[in-house]
């Protein structure tokens, strides 16, 4: 079973009591603050245009208000959209009837919470198994298919705790286990880490990556921190207002800010972490000189490599063994640190 | 001189209706709801007469048994409910001594009533602040009328259920459900819209159906806040069951009724003291299982 991309077309959400009736004005131009004023009703989000790569992660970013959490929530449709489509495999999720769309969300999404969202009253186990009860899966094939995924995200042992009795890391292990359970091609996490503390977020973008590897789930990601969206995104998009600002790739995003506003926001980023090192290399000159290093390598591993062969050159390699380019330690750090002219329109 | 000398007379005293019309008003309905209530009156009694067969069984299960059977089954509910064994002691030396006194009869009675109205109250109640929860509309009008029940002083409702069902226990048993069941109704329904909307949305996001999102969910988190209603009730009933003993239901009521009549200073106390017992050990009872039913929330990771 191969995930499909989810295809967002001219997506629309204005809040309020009569929202259809403003989505041609708010096409034609009318802002958020006017629409706001004048009429009472809230933009939520405008014109929305992402294609979700399948079995990849898709990491929509933005600040508080800026709508990502309702955007999340268009894909398994806990909120209605105004105008516009959410397409996955083909069908307009806006368009299911109501056991359709049960049905869609028993098996196909499955969704993690900002703040975890588990039944206080049931153990970790009985949380994990929540989704596939509701579906009527047998309670011994359930539980044993909740069993593997508790051991695969660390509760092993805690099995018969209740929610209260473990810490918020702990708590959100549960809420992952719980998505996990459900086998469903699409997950949805909605700030999932971010009530997290710093070093248990680490940990448990770790846990998902390492679970995305073999599972290729079409993954949406909701983040406020930049760092969070570089590290699990292959793909980014930006949100401000309710509006796409940019997307593309951590490295595009990086490299080629669209605006003032997404300058700033990567004006501190590890940039050693992000850029790739085919992205800067040289032609190659007089032949492969120094280290190799694999294409995909991120400038900090390069320079790692480089420095533990002590050499100030070295050569990127593509899949086959075969050099592409050339670099050297002046071009790695100068990747590295953020360009003058970023710093200044930031600033 | 007084204002109203030279006020015109309308403004002093309040211009009402005059007597005949009002007479008149008032007989007419009297007289409409005596009809109505004899026309249906095959109808209406066959309909209570479940209630009846419920209430006479039950109580004189509990009036004929032998008496230890009855208080080593209540000692038994009381501890495996509350697993507290001061709760349980409390309630053997209190039961001893309302069989010391000779209330053990008048107690069995009053017991069965308040168990069957607390059982109707609950049947009635839950499904009622479940709608409750559900829609703003039905919220919406069923308050007042919940508003109504809870402030009409009890004796004037008695009227109404004395004419349409006549005098006995099942009228009282009626009026102890329309006094009880208010608290059942508002806790259901203030309980069920307290669920965390977090938890409802996740919920949503499995693809649970409404009545699996009632069932998993809303009742298991609002079950606390419906504990109390249960006990409220509970203790609303009791409260009632004095009252309602003036339309000719048994037990400790009738007794406390019948000291005020004579002035009997100590068996009204008594009595009344009897009822204070029972009702203690109800609400001890029922809290403390309420309490259990919460453990999982107790043990906050610190």
């Amino acid at each position: 079973m191969a995930s499909h991309a989810i295809e967002v077309k001219n997506l629309y959400k204005i809040f309020g009591p009569n929202g259809k009736a403003y989505v041609d004005a708010v096409k034609k131009g009318l802002g958020k603050a006017e629409l706001n004023e004048k009429h009472g009703h809230v933009l939520g989000l405008q014109d929305i245009n992402i294609s979700m790569p399948a079995g990849g992660v898709m990491v929509v970013m933005g600040l508080s208000g800026s709508g990502k959490s309702t955007l999340i929530r268009h894909i398994n449709r806990l909120i209605d959209p105004t105008a516009g489509e959410v397409l996955y495999d083909g069908v307009d999720v806006c368009k299911m009837n109501e056991n359709d769309l049960r049905e869609f969300r028993r098996h196909k999404t499955a969704m993690v919470f900002q703040k975890f969202a588990l039944l206080p009253h049931r153990t970790v186990i009985e949380n994990t198994v929540y989704g596939l009860e509701i579906q009527g899966v047998a309670a011994d094939a359930s539980r044993k298919r909740a069993q593997g995924w508790i051991e695969r995200v660390g509760l092993k042992g805690f099995e018969n705790h209740y929610p209260n009795q473990l810490s918020g890391g702990m708590q959100q292990r549960v809420g992952l286990a719980r998505a996990l359970t459900n086998d469903a091609d699409i997950l949805l996490m909605d700030e999932a880490y971010s009530a997290l503390d710093p070093l248990i977020r680490v940990d448990m973008q770790t846990v998902l990556l390492d679970l995305q590897k073999e599972l290729k789930k079409t993954v949406v990601f909701i983040t406020h921190d930049l760092d969070e969206a570089l590290r699990l995104g292959d793909k980014i998009a930006i949100l401000r207002d309710g509006k796409v600002v940019q997307q593309g790739t951590g490295q595009e995003i990086v490299l080629n800010p669209a605006d003032d506003y997404i300058t700033a926001f990567v004006k501190e980023v590890n940039r050693g972490r992000v850029i790739h090192v085919e992205t800067i290399m040289h032609p190659l000159g007089a032949g492969p000189q120094g280290v190799p290093v694999a294409a995909g390598t991120a400038l900090e591993g390069a320079a790692r490599m480089m420095s533990a062969a002590r050499s100030t050159t070295a050569h990127v390699v593509d899949a086959n063994g075969k050099p592409v380019g050339a670099l050297d330690l002046a071009t790695i750090i100068t990747a590295m640190v953020t360009p003058a002219d970023h710093q200044q329109k930031a600033a | 001189m007084a204002l109203c000398d030279v006020l015109p007379g309308f403004l002093c005293k309040f211009p009402a209706f005059d007597e005949a019309s009002i007479r008149m008003a008032r007989k007419t309905v009297d007289d409409g709801f005596k009809a109505i209530v004899r026309s249906y009156i095959d109808l209406i009694d066959a309909a209570v007469q479940p209630l009846q067969w419920f209430l006479n069984y039950l109580e004189r299960l509990f009036v004929t048994s032998p008496w230890p059977i009855i208080l080593i089954l209540m000692l038994a509910i009381v501890y495996f409910g509350s697993r507290n064994i001061r709760i349980t002691i409390g309630t053997a030396v209190s039961m001893l001594a309302i069989g010391l006194l000779g209330l053990w009869n008048d107690t069995m009675v009053t017991l069965a009533m308040v168990t069957v109205c607390t059982l109707i109250a609950i049947v009635i109640g839950i499904p009622i602040g479940i709608m409750m929860a559900r829609s703003d509309r039905v919220q919406s009008f069923i308050n007042p009328i919940l508003d109504v029940m809870q402030t009409m002083p009890s004796f004037v409702y008695l009227i109404p259920v004395v004419m349409i069902f006549g005098i006995g226990k099942v009228p009282g048993l009626i009026a102890v459900v329309i006094y009880a069941v208010p608290p059942m109704i508002r806790l259901t329904n203030l309980g069920i819209r307290l669920v965390d909307k977090e938890v409802l949305e996740a919920a949503d996001a499995f693809g649970s159906s409404g009545w699996q999102k009632l069932k998993n969910v809303q009742m298991p988190l609002a079950l606390p806040t419906i504990m109390a209603g249960i006990n409220q009730t509970i203790m609303m009933s009791l409260a009632m069951v004095v009252v309602a003993s003036m339309v000719g239901v048994g037990g400790l009521g009738k007794n406390v009724l019948q000291a005020i009549n004579n002035q009997f200073f100590t068996v009204g106390f008594l009595n009344g003291f009897a009822l204070v017992a029972i009702a203690i050990i109800f609400d001890r009872t029922s809290q403390a299982y309420g309490r259990r039913l919460q453990k999982h929330s107790e043990v906050i990771h610190g």
